[in-house]
């Protein structure tokens, strides 16, 4: 299993049959492939659709029906489309159970940064800041460094998305929680040693005595 | 009475220098012949309130191509490559938003609210200028309302009353813009005659429509 696919699979485990659910663009979008065919979840898109699903067949793309990072999906029976404004609305407005968006740095406050690196790339901050500041618990799935540097770090350097603590950080080594004590390193992946893990992040991790294995 | 215009003659009203709220998530849901007649009359200084700026040279990004914007109001950039480019050597000015307040800030606009107050974006680079107000304990940004000169939108069907229907995720911005500009002209995939559109699915009435761009005649 590639990093992306251990860190996808390991977040499937976070979604619930009943949940309201938007997955960000990127590796976030992984999670709705590898969730268990019994669980039903309903996939929101921050573009206007409450039910969004693969397209079944080559050839049935509708042209007006795009998922947020613009790729041709289907729509569930009973879905629902709606505007921006009300996406937004189920957004901010507490009915989203969960998010799980990617990341540049999560530092030792649980602040987000991903959405702009000054002077180098300012992609913007397209849904996440609504996302992750009315989300009921949002999910960041990153790989655990970026060309060997670590990204879960004391301090975020790169301009946070929101103030709001996010929930948890789930990574091809390691899943941890940010806590009122700090960074908490619930779980290492298998053959991951809990020194690996401190080895590869900057910011200061609380070590429990029973660090589980992530179940992927 | 029929609100029909021809293409041409429609973009002709579009002065130089004008805002323009240009719907659209990427190039669905996007009026893509107003932006090619716009590009084509070689329209200059425009500031476009968008979503996105879509891809280099398509869609709205013809427009960006074409160097005819001098400011764009977005919540995304990242997928134009020339927006990337003009925005890092300063030939353009790009005020980002998060993509709720946006929405929103349309939304007031287009309803007569002085602004909104949002938990998105305190704390972070958003908040720089704008007051934070406390409402029973949590902090929230003021967000003033937008409007531009002109609304550009796309439907999937009109009837010629102006009466707008969208499809699925075709929709996103569309109907916020069309409350929100003093001129608004509409691009529907269809138009239909008065009486066939039922009116519970209508989303945008007719009324705060001015134009619709007559369709491509098509031969053969």
């Amino acid at each position: 299993m590639d990093e992306k696919m251990i860190i996808a699979s390991r977040v499937a485990r976070e979604l619930k049959s009943g949940m309201l659910v938007n997955l960000g663009i990127g590796l976030p979008t992984l999670v709705a492939q590898l969730l268990p065919d019994d669980l039903a979840v309903d996939f929101q898109s921050e573009n206007g659709l409450i039910g969004l699903e693969p397209l079944p067949f080559e050839g049935l793309a509708d042209d007006d029906l795009i998922d947020a990072g613009g790729r041709l999906v289907s729509a569930s029976a009973g879905a629902a489309a709606f505007d921006s404004a009300m996406s937004f609305g189920l957004i901010r407005g507490g009915h989203m159970d969960v998010t799980v968006l990617g990341g540049l740095e999560v530092d030792e406050n649980g602040h987000l940064a991903n959405w702009m690196v000054p002077g180098k790339m300012v992609p913007g901050m397209g849904g996440a800041m609504d996302l992750v500041a009315g989300a009921k618990r949002v999910i960041v799935a990153m790989t655990h460094t970026a060309k060997g540097a670590p990204k879960v770090v004391p301090t975020c350097t790169l301009p946070i998305t929101s103030s709001r603590r996010i929930d948890l950080v789930v990574t091809e080594m390691a899943v941890i929680e940010p806590t009122d004590e700090g960074l908490v390193l619930r779980e290492t992946a298998p053959g991951v040693s809990v020194a690996d893990v401190l080895a590869a992040t900057s910011a200061r991790l609380v070590v429990p005595e029973t660090v589980g294995v992530m179940p992927i | 009475m029929t609100k029909l215009i021809e293409l041409s003659d429609v973009v002709e009203k579009i002065p130089n220098g004008a805002s323009l709220m240009i719907g659209g998530f990427l190039a669905v849901g996007a009026p893509l012949r107003l932006i090619s007649e716009i590009e084509r009359q070689g329209k200059r200084d425009l500031t476009i309130i968008v979503n996105d700026t879509n891809r280099a040279g398509k869609g709205v990004g013809k427009l960006i191509a074409a160097k005819a914007v001098r400011k764009v109001i977005a919540s995304h950039v990242g997928t134009n490559s020339d927006t990337q480019k003009q925005l890092l050597a300063g030939e353009i000015e790009v005020e980002l938003v998060p993509q709720g307040t946006l929405a929103e800030r349309m939304r007031a606009g287009g309803v007569g609210l002085g602004g909104f107050l949002t938990p998105t974006g305190v704390g972070t680079l958003v908040e720089e200028g704008k007051p934070v107000i406390e409402v029973d304990g949590r902090s929230y940004l003021l967000e003033k309302p937008l409007r531009a000169d002109f609304a550009l939108v796309s439907a999937a069907q009109a009837d010629h009353r102006g009466n707008l229907v969208y499809a699925l995720t075709a929709r996103n911005f569309n109907p916020l813009m069309a409350m929100a500009a003093d001129t608004v002209i509409a691009e529907p995939h269809l138009i239909v005659p008065v009486g066939c559109l039922p009116p519970d699915s209508v989303v945008t009435p007719g009324a705060v429509v001015d134009y619709l761009v007559a369709r491509e005649p098509h031969h053969g």
